[in-house]
């Protein structure tokens, strides 16, 4: 059987009951999942002998602005052995939206949960070092999100003063 | 704003500076020092910033920051339609500005379906292989500025200018070029360029024998570079180090065979890869590159075929200037996709190319609108950075401007 | 210094030493590449042998803000790194003088967002404005022959207090 098929009976094996959506599109598989079992999902497909999914290429969310799940966390994996990325999704209902962390399974997975924070204001629970990434430390907003205008908030950044 | 000021007034930073007056000379020989490798810096690869502690000139930790040159890209992708954001992927990897051209277009070429002629494919190959030679020279020469030998700049942007003018030549400026388009390429390459192109090639390769020479037996050079900042296989996969870090740490990965793209199966070239992961293999790891980039762009000018360079798809792909002024249909196809966009299905991808830094991805969220709903940018440049505090702790001072150096980040990249 | 900034009169002196003075200024302008983004490449290709900033004097590009006079703000200029750059400004002895170079430097340029300063003179005093994105090595050195007749035409008693009003700004 080919890779998907493959990896779409091993994931339904053991998550059939949080498995949410699978969807194929343009030859791309991508799974959603609850957000509570993420972990568990990920440390199976890393661990896995015919699958390996070693190696985390991304992490990064949506926003949806006017559905209920408003942030979607979206990651993608990728495995030596089957040469296969595959995007895992997670829907988020809460507010302030939480979701737990995956550093503790691969490791680069750290400066782009931060990054995720500081852009879409995600926290992730149980991370080692959550700061801002690319916005100064006092910033307030998270620019991201759909309600962050493009030009930004006049006065939210500060400018040292004209010189003489 | 004002929880800004309240940082800078801390009033626990206030009682340690004042706790330092009392300091005896037992105590400054104890006591690990803070420096800040600030962001402006004659060694740093634009302006990234470092903060490391030392014990004397060992470095026990090291703590990246990024976000000088954080432009919003995703936020203004956002609002604006696929083809005005050709000119912002220039930007992206500022050395290599066509390799992100060819990147974003075959993205949304996939997300929207679109097909483009041969000649195109060739042209986008052969301009992507140009942009990676003169990256991987930059590369090289700023790497031994910053250990001291700087000849190598000179040498190797004397080659850099000649690329310079061929994309002149094709695209009409120097490197932020812009030269794709949604369905093929801005315009056709004439005879003249290839001729030049080959002869380009024909130069490059006794400079590179030169530069070999000069730096080889340099022996300061080799001693600065070999052992230092080692990056084992493992953890160069568990950081998510990409590109020539990671060919030069022993893993055979390259998006041009894994996931080939363009026609890249059907050219012959091998994959250089070393094992010891030590700057001086990331060195000679460049050097490779560009040689397999110079076969590879001889069997590209052979066998490029002729016809058209832009698809035939008028709901999706910008007609000729000459026709949208002298024909009915062809200004009214021009009309709406520039007003409403190229309107792709529901749904999204993900697309990575095989950049000089890396792997550049592109993973594009479609509403069905003209505008994306969302653009992430997978950068090699930041991949690579989170590998900067395993890689310097337990170096020397001066190590730390050799593991940047041999790792090479771009920040308009990091920082997107 | 301190004796042409007292002597105020314009005699056949004054003028000579000002002439003298203008001359070695504006014959050995070290610049300070303040090189952020993609314009900071057209920078060091003007350095390189094919358009050779040495030529005109500029043969040491200093990165110590202590020991330059010219600083050549290059690359897209973001809200966190003005302060930077405001400080290394500050750092630089007088007589100084600045070229915004590229389009992102004079007015934001393409990126019109949240975290990029439309144009540098928002925080700094700017001599000279290079239009290009990014502009080719030879408007750079444009600008640079721009700022050389500015130093010819300058006094060697200017550098004491200067104004805002005395500044006048050349567009490229």
């Amino acid at each position: 059987m080919n890779t998907k098929e493959l990896i779409i009976e091993k994931i339904k094996e053991k998550f059939s009951e949080s498995v949410e959506e699978i969807s194929d599109f343009r030859d791309d598989l991508s799974i959603t999942i609850k957000k509570d079992q993420i972990v568990n999902l990920g440390k199976f497909l890393k661990e896995d002998s015919d699958l390996q999914f070693i190696m985390c290429k991304d992490v990064t969310a949506i926003d949806w602005a006017t559905r209920k799940k408003r942030f979607t966390t979206v990651y993608h994996i990728y495995s030596f052995k089957l040469n296969y990325t595959l995007r895992l999704k997670s829907n988020i209902d809460d507010d302030p939206p939480t979701i737990e962390t995956v550093t503790s399974i691969w490791q680069s997975a750290n400066w782009y949960e931060r990054e995720t924070w500081d852009m879409y204001g995600i926290k992730f629970l149980n991370h080692p070092d959550l700061r801002r990434m690319y916005m100064p430390e006092g910033f307030e907003y998270h620019p991201l999100k759909k309600d962050f205008p493009v030009l930004g908030i006049p006065g939210s950044l500060p400018l040292p003063n004209k010189a003489d | 704003m004002d929880r800004i000021k309240q940082i800078y007034n801390d009033e626990k930073l206030l009682k340690k500076l004042q706790e330092d007056q009392n300091l005896t000379i037992e105590d400054v020989l104890e006591n690990e020092m803070v420096i800040n490798m600030g962001p402006q810096h004659p060694a740093t690869h634009g302006v990234l910033r470092l903060v490391l502690r030392l014990d004397g000139e060992t470095v026990v930790g090291i703590v990246p920051e990024l976000g000088y040159l954080h432009r919003g890209y995703e936020k203004m992708a956002e609002n604006m339609s696929f083809i005005e954001f050709i000119p912002h992927t220039d930007r992206l990897d500022y050395l290599a500005t066509m390799c992100n051209n060819v990147g974003y277009v075959l993205a949304v070429e996939k997300l929207a379906g679109i097909e483009t002629p041969k000649r195109a494919q060739y042209i986008r190959m052969i301009v992507a292989e140009l942009s990676r030679i003169a990256a991987h020279l930059i590369a090289i020469g700023t790497f031994a500025m910053d250990v001291g030998a700087v000849t190598m700049v000179m040498w190797t942007f004397r080659e850099r200018e000649k690329v310079n003018s061929i994309f002149d030549r094709i695209a009409g400026a120097r490197f932020t070029t812009s030269y794709t388009r949604i369905g093929g390429v801005a315009s056709d390459i004439d005879d003249q360029s290839i001729a030049e192109i080959a002869k380009f090639l024909t130069e490059l390769e006794p400079a590179l024998v030169e530069m070999d020479k000069l730096m080889l037996s340099n022996r300061i050079f080799i001693d600065r570079l070999e052992g230092i900042g080692i990056l084992p296989k493992e953890d160069a996969i568990a950081l998510g180090v990409t590109g020539p870090n990671l060919r030069a740490s022993g893993v055979e990965y390259d998006v041009r065979r894994a996931k080939p793209y363009l026609f890249y199966n059907e050219i012959d070239f091998k994959i250089p890869t070393f094992t010891q992961g030590d700057c001086l293999a990331r060195y000679f790891q460049r050097g490779d590159e560009v040689r397999e980039s110079v076969k590879i762009l001889r069997q590209c000018l052979d066998k490029i075929p002729q016809g058209e360079v832009i698809a035939n798809n008028p709901k999706k792909v910008l007609p000729h200037k000459t026709k949208i002024y002298s024909k009915m249909e062809e200004l009214i196809h021009d009309f709406m996709i520039i007003n409403f966009g190229i309107n792709p299905p529901v749904g999204d991808t993900y697309f990575s190319v095989e950049n000089p830094k890396g792997e550049l991805g592109f993973y594009i969220v479609s509403n069905g609108s003209g505008q994306p709903w969302k653009l992430k940018i997978h950068s090699p440049s930041f991949c690579n950075l989170q590998a900067v505090s395993q890689l310097c702790k337990g170096a020397m001072v001066s190590d730390v401007v050799a593991i940047i150096g041999s790792l090479d980040p771009v920040m308009g990249e990091a920082d997107k | 210094m301190g004796l042409e900034a007292v002597l105020q009169k314009d005699g056949f002196l004054t003028t000579t030493i000002d002439a003298i003075v203008a001359w070695s200024r504006k014959s050995s302008v070290w610049p300070m590449p303040m090189g952020i983004s993609c314009c900071a490449i057209e920078m060091i290709a003007a350095a390189d042998p094919k358009y050779d900033i040495a030529r005109f004097g500029s043969e040491v590009m200093r990165f110590s803000p202590r020991q330059s006079d010219l600083m050549i703000v290059a690359g897209t200029v973001t809200y966190k790194m003005a302060q930077v750059v405001r400080r290394i400004y500050d750092q630089m002895p007088e007589p100084k003088w600045v070229i915004a170079m590229g389009a992102c430097t004079s007015s934001g340029g393409m990126y019109r967002s949240y975290s990029v300063v439309q144009g540098i003179d928002q925080f700094l005093p700017v001599d000279v404005y290079t239009a290009g994105c990014p502009p080719r090595p030879e408007n750079l050195l444009n600008a640079l022959m721009t700022i050389q007749e500015k130093i010819s035409k300058t006094k060697a008693r200017d550098f004491k207090n200067r104004s805002l009003a005395e500044l006048e700004h050349s567009q490229n």
